[in-house]
């Protein structure tokens, strides 16, 4: 077609690394034709509505990152497979895994759900501010407590045994512990020092 | 004119499988087309509005197995209302009124109702086999009729239907009699089963090949059953929590032992701590593994069963697995084929789960990648342009990224080059979705490139008319086009009406073009039905022809314009 004739003479052009400046005859082509700009769009959008055409084509332009409201129909997975995935979500939520939190020297018990929290760090966090203390930082990797801390969070499991929190996995924490006592103290020295 | 009798072409033609090759054949002469329409067994219909049913039986009436595909590819993401059509009913009433000898019905994004699962069932005494995609308006009782009456069924296969469940007495409708089942998929029903009609049903059919179990089949009905069927090929776990210290888990795990023949493992649509080491001894054999219901497999679990896999061709995961997952998948998964990665959590802020990282090394590490679905957080153009050095023999490739806009993460230009790259260097490929931010120029190196593209999927895309006329023009054999938000208008939709007759489909929504234009489109093609979809609760949608239009369905037809159209669809 001849219209394309131009275009398809740019054939010839290889294609480059990011950076490599191609020639400008394909930016003068597209902006020949370049529409006017977009009407902002009747579905549940956001805010991409900003950004017209001729921004789009300047390559330079970083957009600002869309809110994360949900656009209809995006990310594109099948509604079955994710209303399968949210509702395993929402059974879970659902259930709730409350255990009795003590801590030594503390007049009375707290309770919390476990299930709200996703990992040891948030827990660690949320016990902290609930009895206005510091465990001191928990370290993922080598599981242990900087042991400048005199407190070390402890658990007792289905076993009845009295468990440093954060050796197993999260998830099969969730699922054995009984419930949870802050040592203080004498009792406290020695358990989980990690070497900073 | 023909150098042999008929019976002897007949017999040529039994060779001649594909259907394009069929479809091919039958333009030779008439002669030919008289032999090969009496001798074609299966048929494939890619839009069920393209052909009436009685066309397709007068013209095969050997018909055997049918295929039908109804709604447009992007009703899977809501974006069709569910009632805009593809129902099976008039399919399945001319059929049996044709008194076809249907052994197989393949049916994807339709409307099924009980009403037809029953007539279905008592129409063709020699149906074998059932398999819907994606489809819904039918309930387990539907199930029911199709277990009661069809005594020779061998296949039951339901992937990812919106069931309405009854609870559990459909599977208790298989006779005792009927011993010949080889595949039954269930998977996606949500109710109760009867679990000793689920064990009876197993122990009586020797030639059970694959069995897909829903999440209310527990661990010990599980053992029960593959310790009845040992020679499974396919296995899909429903609930896989106990105890792993619990007699229940030592024998399930001595029962998996024995099931040497399993290639193609689904399931755990729930798991317990601690209890996938039972699954370990078929993981060195597995060719298929899907784990994309399973989130309760992650962290250092799924790697530890990834890092068994070392014959896996296929498999689709969480993108929970990480960039560091794919690490390990890369460096043990050396046949891989096909991978598709979805997102664990669509919506979640900042979770940042799979990167271009993952896609590289999967790329380095697995050279025989053909197909990919890839969902993730960020990609680069590098990235891409290494992926395709190192892949060039994608066949499919689909990405996604979550922020449907969002530019190369690193230099923050848009993706163009690296999708371009990935044409230029992927000479076969037939289906492709492109994400991030992209100009024109993405759709120029599709058009020039792309030689083999069969279906393109396009969002949030392209500055001008530009774009969707660069792909126009230079994919010949485009048959399916999808855009949506992209600001695509009338005048590339009408500079080639003839385009869209070598085409099955055109979807656009949320694009440019405006009721005037797509007027003058259906007035030029009367063979094509242009179908305007219009939700809102304006009745006046037929005024103003300076209108944009929401949405857009437009293919190809030999019927004309469909009867069953609900109020909100308009054929132009």
């Amino acid at each position: 077609m001849a219209m394309f004739a131009q275009d398809l003479e740019a054939t010839e052009l290889r294609l480059g690394l990011p950076g490599t400046n191609d020639s400008e005859q394909n930016t003068s082509s597209t902006t020949l034709v370049s529409k006017s700009n977009k009407r902002p769009l009747q579905s549940d959008m956001n805010e991409n509505n900003d950004s017209s055409p001729a921004n789009r084509s300047d390559e330079q332009i970083s957009q600002p990152p869309p809110s994360k409201t949900q656009v209809v129909g995006w990310p594109p997975v099948r509604s079955y497979w994710k209303n399968c995935l949210q509702s395993k979500k929402t059974e879970a939520e659902a259930a709730g895994i409350y255990v009795k939190i003590s801590m030594d020297g503390a007049p009375y018990l707290r309770k919390i759900d476990l299930k709200v929290y996703r990992g040891y760090p948030e827990l660690l966090k949320a016990l902290e501010d609930m009895f206005k203390f510091k465990v001191g930082d928990y370290c993922e990797k080598k599981l242990g407590y900087n042991n400048r801390s005199e407190f070390v969070p402890t658990y007792e499991d289905k076993d009845g045994d009295w468990m440093l929190l954060g050796d197993v996995p999260w998830e099969m924490f969730i699922v054995s512990c009984k419930r949870l006592r802050i040592m203080k103290g004498s009792e406290a020295k020695g358990l989980g020092c990690c070497t900073p | 004119m023909n150098y042999f009798p008929d019976e002897v072409i007949e017999q040529i033609f039994e060779s001649v499988t594909s259907q394009k090759d069929r479809n091919a054949v039958s333009l030779v002469c008439k002669s030919w087309y008289k032999i090969e329409r009496f001798s074609r067994e299966r048929v494939f219909i890619g839009n069920c509005y393209a052909i009436s049913p009685e066309r397709v039986i007068e013209r095969f009436p050997g018909l055997k197995s049918l295929t039908l595909k109804g709604k447009p590819h992007f009703a899977d993401f809501n974006l069709v209302p569910h009632e805009w059509g593809g129902f099976l009913q008039p399919w399945i009433e001319a059929l049996a009124d044709g008194r076809v000898g249907l052994e197989e019905l393949r049916l994807k994004r339709m409307i099924v109702s009980d009403e037809s699962l029953e007539l279905l069932s008592r129409s063709f005494p020699n149906f074998k086999s059932l398999v819907l995609v994606s489809c819904e308006g039918f309930t387990t009782d539907g199930l029911a009729a199709i277990a009661a009456n069809c005594r020779l069924l061998k296949e039951l296969d339901l992937q990812e239907n919106d069931i309405d469940d009854h609870r559990g007495h459909w599977l208790s409708c298989f006779p005792e009699s009927s011993t010949s089942l080889v595949s039954l998929n269930f998977a996606c029903l949500k109710g109760e089963i009867n679990l000793p009609a689920l064990e009876r049903l197993v122990g009586r059919s020797p030639n059970l090949k694959v069995l897909r179990l829903n999440r209310a089949v527990p661990p010990d009905t599980l053992q029960k059953v593959l310790a009845r069927a040992p020679q499974l090929v396919d296995l899909g776990t429903g609930s896989y929590v106990l105890d792993p210290d619990s007699d229940t888990y030592n024998k399930l795990q001595a029962t998996v032992v024995k099931c040497k023949s399993i290639k193609s493992l689904s399931g755990f649509l729930e798991v317990g701590p601690r209890c996938l080491p039972s699954i370990y001894p078929i993981l060195e054999n597995l060719t298929s593994l899907n784990l994309s219901y399973a989130p309760g497999v992650h962290g250092s679990e799924l790697i530890e069963l990834i890092r068994q896999c070392v014959k896996l061709q296929r498999l689709w995961i969480l993108d929970c697995i990480g960039d560091k997952g794919l690490g390990v998948v890369a460096s043990t998964c050396k046949e891989l084929q096909e991978l598709r990665v979805f997102p664990s959590d669509p919506f979640a802020a900042g979770h940042a789960f799979v990167t271009e990282e993952g896609l590289v090394a999967i790329s380095a590490g697995c050279p025989k990648l053909h197909s990919l679905l890839y969902f993730c957080q960020q990609m680069t153009n590098a990235a891409l342009i290494t992926v395709a050095k190192n892949c060039p023999n994608f066949i499919r490739f689909r990405l996604c990224i979550l922020d449907p806009t969002k530019p190369d993460a690193v230099t923050m230009r848009p993706l163009d080059e690296g999708f371009g790259a990935i044409v230029q260097a992927c000479k076969n490929i037939r289906r492709l979705s492109l994400s991030g931010l992209l100009t024109d120029r993405v759709f120029l190196y599709i058009g020039m490139y792309a030689e083999q593209l069969e279906m393109l999927s396009i969002a949030f895309a392209g500055d001008s008319d530009n774009g969707m006329l660069y792909v126009l023009n230079g994919c010949k054999k485009l048959r399916k086009l999808e855009i949506r938000d992209s600001p695509f208008g009338n005048e590339a939709l009408l500079k080639d009406v003839g385009k869209y007759e070598t085409m099955r489909s055109l979807w656009m929504s949320s694009c440019e073009v405006t009721l005037g234009g797509c007027k003058a489109l259906a007035k030029q093609m009367p063979t094509l039905n242009v179908e305007i979809i219009n939700e809102s609760d304006q009745v006046e949608i037929g005024v103003d022809d300076e209108q944009r239009v929401e949405k857009m369905y437009l293919y190809r037809t030999l019927v004309g314009k469909r009867r069953d159209t609900p109020e909100f669809v308009w054929t132009l």
